[in-house]
């Protein structure tokens, strides 16, 4: 392998590393607060790459007023789940919750089927992040393949200094340990689990717009699989770690491409690869490589 | 009275019941989808058989009569429908169905009594698989992979290639293999096989290596709304060689998919389409025939196989000198270079049709025929 395909390759995994990362940072943060997996995170991440495909394709919208639509209306949903599906059963014990959360997204996966069908859609890719820069020695960069990472990068530097240096962010660590002291406390834990939800749901969709402009095409199912990816990736960080997260996202998407790019003839079980590492890392580190708590695991 | 009515209708039925079984009848059963989801399909088809039919009313001097069943789409109504052709109307041979699934549960039924089947677009391989019944006027999904090869090979003097599957479909699978032997056994150079899973978004690694290594030519058997994605990620990593597919990438689609990036992509398909420049006579007459009859209506392949089915069994008959079904099927079997609508038909080991397919680019985002190719297996 030459040094300039090797190099390409890094670019790759980066990007798409970098988007497992994210989405993987969704699932972190709701099961951090309430030991809850989300397993809609992947169907509202599709939700808001639907809403970008009718913002710009469909109604014509400026692309930067489409994405912001996009974020508004993926968190509008991720709201009413958390109010409909995940809080009367707040009190419930834990296992209910996760039927409910499986059950919203079969929900949303076969409710989008119905109404926005089967067929896959395309997505608009603003030409200026498409035009190629060529750089010195072959390696061929578009700026969407630069921007991924970064907004993905600042996007979680965001959401750690929002969890360290302020006030929800306290409310949101404090709940993590304890929900009723919390709230004996003073603070409005369902408005700050909302906030939560909220927070998950925009990030999800940012996970969701970024992946529908890299890989574009929307269809009813495209969450399934970045998904199931990303939650790996969080088992992977140490679930309920917001770094962990981000760092198993980028791990498993170099291990993704690298594979491929190793043993080229192996390329279909790349996800075999994958997981194989999932199991050793989860042998020698039953919480992940970032995580410190043993207790209370699905 | 009432008596002679009874005695009359009797007799009436004796009547009826010697002329249905006289000799000088052929009794062609067609049992096809007129109803339920996959009706397009199977109309289409039965009306092309229809318009053959009328164009070619008697068989070794006999008048050929249709019994036309439905099987509604389904599979157990396939089987019933099969038995009542044999059964109740002694049909001497079937024609029928668009959808594998259902021309299975019907050529059991079929192998067990002995008539010979010929299906019209049942692609699946299992369908003839190990039956001596049951034949089709299409080919396998697998062949084409050997036309791809071959398109690339010798009409377009590409001498290195790779393939990129998806190593959890049968289609894809199949056709990469068909591709790679066929390619190989020309002179061909197979630099990469790459592989995906069905549901991958991202294609960048194996495109990457690709890249790498450089081939002209890279086989892309997948579908649509896949292929159009990778079209795009080649595109945007700069890649230069060119990609051809097949049929599961003929979809409208794609274009809206994969915008400027599906430009200049082959894939290969059945050879009719009523916008082709050259015809073969019997296309041609097919096609003229067609818009006499359904003035309102485009021809496309599934009324072609259609017609070329009734072709094959008019063929079969004259060539046996005879009606009887373990004679059709004989003279079935031994279908060689027969001119049809969709080219010139042999039937292979398997019985499946060996014949040209088309080759497709998209231009300026429209299918554009670019000819036939003869796949060397």
């Amino acid at each position: 392998m030459t040094l300039n395909i090797f190099i390409q390759h890094i670019v790759n995994a980066l990007s798409l590393g970098s988007l497992y990362g994210l989405v993987a940072v969704g699932y972190t943060m709701v099961y951090g607060i309430l030991r809850l997996i989300n397993f809609a995170h992947g169907d509202i991440f599709m939700l808001g790459a639907y809403f970008v495909y009718f913002a710009t394709i469909v109604y014509k919208l400026p692309w930067v007023l489409g994405v912001v639509l996009a974020v508004v209306g993926t968190t509008v949903c991720g709201l009413l789940v958390d109010r409909i599906a995940y809080r009367p059963l707040r009190e419930a014990p834990r296992i209910s919750a996760l039927i409910s959360a499986i059950g919203v997204s079969f929900f949303i996966e076969n409710f989008a089927v119905v109404v926005f069908t089967g067929m896959p859609r395309p997505v608009l890719q603003p030409p200026v992040l498409m035009q190629p820069i060529q750089m010195p020695g072959g390696v061929r960069l578009i700026p969407l393949g630069i921007l991924v990472p970064v907004v993905a990068f600042l996007l979680v530097g965001g959401l750690l200094w929002m969890l360290y240096r302020t006030k929800p962010g306290l409310a949101m660590r404090a709940i993590s340990h304890d929900i009723e002291t919390t709230r004996l406390m003073g603070v409005p834990v369902n408005k700050i689990i909302a906030l939560a939800f909220g927070l998950g749901s925009a990030l999800a969709a940012a996970a969701g717009i970024l992946w529908a402009l890299r890989y574009p095409r929307v269809e009813p199912f495209m969450g399934l699989f970045p998904g199931i990816k990303a939650f790996i990736a969080a088992v992977f960080g140490g679930i309920g770690s917001v770094p962990g997260a981000m760092l198993g996202g980028l791990i498993l998407g170099f291990v993704e491409i690298l594979s491929v790019a190793f043993f080229p003839s192996l390329s279909g079980y790349k996800d075999a690869f994958a997981f194989l590492l999932l199991i050793f890392i989860l042998l020698f580190r039953p919480t992940g490589l970032l995580g410190e708590r043993l207790e209370d695991k699905i | 009275m009432r008596k002679m009515l009874a005695l009359a209708l009797a007799a009436a039925l004796v009547v009826a019941g010697t002329a249905f079984a006289a000799d000088d009848v052929i009794k062609v059963g067609i049992f096809n989808c007129l109803t339920g989801q996959n009706a397009f399909g199977g109309q289409l088809e039965l009306e092309g058989t229809q318009l053959a039919h009328s164009l070619m009313p008697e068989i070794l001097g006999k008048k050929v009569e249709l019994v036309v069943v439905d099987n509604k789409s389904d599979k157990v109504e396939a089987a019933n429908a099969v038995t009542r052709l044999i059964e109740n109307d002694k049909v001497n041979v079937i024609i029928g169905t668009y959808g594998s699934s259902l021309a299975m549960a019907g050529g059991e039924v079929a192998e067990q009594a002995g008539i010979p089947v010929i299906g019209t677009s049942c692609t699946n391989p299992l369908v003839t698989l190990g039956k001596k019944y049951y034949f089709r006027a299409c080919f396998i999904d697998p062949f084409q992979g050997a036309g791809a090869a071959t398109y690339a090979f010798k009409n377009l003097g590409l001498k290195k290639a790779a393939t990129l599957i998806d190593v959890a479909n049968d289609y894809s699978v199949g056709l990469g293999t068909f591709f790679r032997n066929a390619y190989k056994k020309m002179g061909g150079e197979i630099v990469a096989e790459l592989k995906y899973q069905s549901g991958d978004q991202d294609f960048t690694a194996q495109l990457t290596e690709l890249i790498s290594k450089k081939p002209d030519i890279v086989f892309l058997p997948a579908y649509f709304a896949e292929g159009a994605i990778v079209l795009k990620q080649a595109k945007e990593l700069g890649a230069e060689f060119r990609f051809i597919g097949a049929d599961a990438m003929d979809n409208p689609e794609i274009v809206t998919l994969g915008g400027d990036a599906v430009e200049g992509f082959m894939h290969t398909t059945f050879a009719y389409d009523p916008s082709m420049k050259e015809m073969n006579p019997v296309a041609a007459k097919f096609t003229e025939e067609w818009k006499k009859v359904h003035p309102d209506k485009d021809p496309n392949v599934n009324s072609a196989l259609g017609y070329d089915c009734y072709v094959m069994v008019a063929d079969a008959i004259t060539r046996a000198g005879s009606a009887e079904p373990a004679k059709i099927r004989d003279a079935l079997e031994a279908t060689k270079d027969l001119p049809t609508v969709t080219g010139v038909t042999t039937i292979n080991a398997t019985h499946d049709a060996e014949k040209e397919m088309g080759i497709v680019e998209i231009r300026n985002g429209k299918k554009t025929f670019l000819g036939l190719v003869k796949p060397e297996v």
